[in-house]
């Protein structure tokens, strides 16, 4: 592995390795060796030109912790919002020596643009690619659900998740049914028809309209953010209606099994897609789903830039 | 390939270290085993239950995976990580007995005590080791050794356990032989 731009470039092998690793690198973070030597003299860049707030500091504080140097590099406050292309950003940032460059852009498809293009030569790592994907998200999640619901097994055989909601808009989503698929979860996809892609139903998934009839029969909940700044169109007919069709309530919550859980990658709009109460109960695993993040990308940067790859 | 030591060799070469440790630190009182992954931990808890039977009291005995620390990843495919334990104790102010396999380069060994000063301050740091093969590039040294085996640079020492080999013995091989 050289690079981390989709999920389907990895074998279920190198998928199962990284949820390994990341549970050492939680171990190890957790014990009294917070700072880990390991990638001293590597420098790191942070290039977010989309705003975020968990992934651009979830990965500063991995590098941090395996002792990279973090250049952070944002869309405000740089060329980026004078013009310059994706292509003399990526000559600068090869002129300063970067080791690695996480990549999170609106436009699909910029991470493999910097990746195969001669422009630089460190690892590309995408942290999400307009509605395209959003690879170390789906690692973060399969690593929350393998802890929560596979019983010590190494994959997800079984385990049946639901992603609900904005599924067209969501890169979150493409990289989820992807990885959890490749991990033998069973993937069931819970929005209105004018939410799902073009195509889904080539997807390794099931589809359905109606959560309450799903709801009971799954082990993880994942519920998406409604992504009212990519909506052009008018998808449902109001706010109400659709957290009343698709959004997580306590009555809801209360059909759920025992033992499953609540996740959401975040921002989360509380009130639309989930409830407050939902969001701040037992069930819920998505402040864990933050601290997760850390150790799998802790993980992601010990395996594409600690050894030799070429 | 010749068999450098054999399944009884090995378990008396064990016993010997055991009782080494415990003369050299008068008793069991302060000292914990940590055994560096893969081999070296099972060496660890080989020993750790003959002190328990000499001694009658449990050792503190752990895991210690030194590959973050490693000043070789650079020059390697990337490797998969092992268990780290530090038994509840803690390390400050105890004897810590660094268990291995094969002590080679020198260079685990030197991870090995930049990994444990990370996690706190040992009283003192010992070495005991199943097999030294000589061709030492770092002035590190052990303080129990199971068998000197002077060996040449492109012979290969393989230790066997019974736990994950399904036997006990130390084999050298040349290079290019299977």
């Amino acid at each position: 592995m050289r690079h981390l731009l989709s999920i389907s470039d990895l074998s279920k092998d190198e998928a199962v390795l990284i949820l390994d690793t990341a549970i050492e690198m939680a171990r190890a973070s957790d014990g009294p060796m917070k700072k880990l030597p390991t990638l001293r003299g590597r420098t790191i860049v942070n290039l977010f030109a989309e705003d975020s707030t968990r992934t651009r500091i979830s990965f500063e504080a991995a590098a941090k912790r395996l002792s990279a140097d973090v250049i952070n590099f944002g869309a405000k406050g740089s060329s980026l919002s004078k013009g310059e292309s994706l292509k003399d950003t990526a000559l600068t940032l090869q002129a300063m020596g970067a080791d690695a460059v996480i990549i999170r852009h609106s436009a699909s498809g910029a991470p493999v643009r910097l990746a195969e293009s001669q422009w630089m030569t460190g690892s590309v790592i995408n942290a999400g690619d307009g509605t395209h994907e959003h690879p170390s998200q789906a690692l973060l999640d399969a690593f929350t659900i393998r802890k929560h619901c596979s019983r010590g097994g190494a994959d997800l055989n079984g385990i049946r998740v639901g992603i609900v909601g904005d599924i067209l808009h969501s890169r979150v989503a493409r990289s989820n049914v992807l990885l959890l698929s490749l991990l033998g979860a069973r993937v069931t996809l819970i929005a209105p028809p004018t939410l799902l892609p073009f195509g889904v139903e080539n997807w390794p998934v099931e589809l359905s309209y109606d959560f309450d009839s799903v709801i009971s029969d799954l082990d993880a909940v994942m519920m998406l953010r409604v992504q009212q700044e990519r909506m052009s169109d008018l998808f449902f007919p109001n706010a109400r209606e659709y957290s009343r069709y698709f959004g997580l309530n306590k009555d809801r919550m209360n059909m759920m099994k025992r033992d499953s859980i609540v996740m959401h990658p975040g921002p989360m709009n509380r009130g639309l897609e989930i409830t407050a109460d939902v969001a701040d109960s037992a069930r819920s695993v998505i402040v864990e789903q933050v601290s997760n993040g850390v150790s799998v990308r802790m993980a992601i940067l010990y395996l594409l830039l600690a050894g030799d790859n070429s | 390939m010749s068999v450098a030591l054999t399944g009884p060799e090995i378990s008396r070469a064990l016993t010997r270290i055991s009782h080494e440790i415990l003369e050299k630190n008068s008793g069991s009182a302060n000292i914990t085993l940590l055994g560096i992954p893969t081999r070296g931990a099972h060496l660890a808890s080989r020993i750790s239950i003959i002190i328990d039977s000499i001694e009658g009291s449990r050792v503190p005995t752990g895991t210690l995976d030194i590959t973050l620390h490693r000043d070789d990843l650079r020059m390697r495919a990337p490797r998969a990580l092992m268990q780290t334990v530090i038994p509840s104790e803690g390390i400050d102010g105890r004897d810590v007995i660094l268990i291995d396999d094969v002590l080679y380069s020198g260079r685990t060994i030197r991870a090995a005590l930049d990994a444990l000063g990370e996690i706190g301050r040992p009283k003192s740091v010992q070495l005991a080791i199943l097999v030294d093969r000589g061709h030492r590039e770092l002035p590190i040294r052990a303080d129990f050794v199971g068998k000197n085996l002077p060996t040449s640079a492109n012979q290969s020492v393989k230790v066997q356990l019974s736990e994950i080999d399904g036997i006990d013995e130390v084999v050298i091989t040349e290079s290019g032989e299977k």
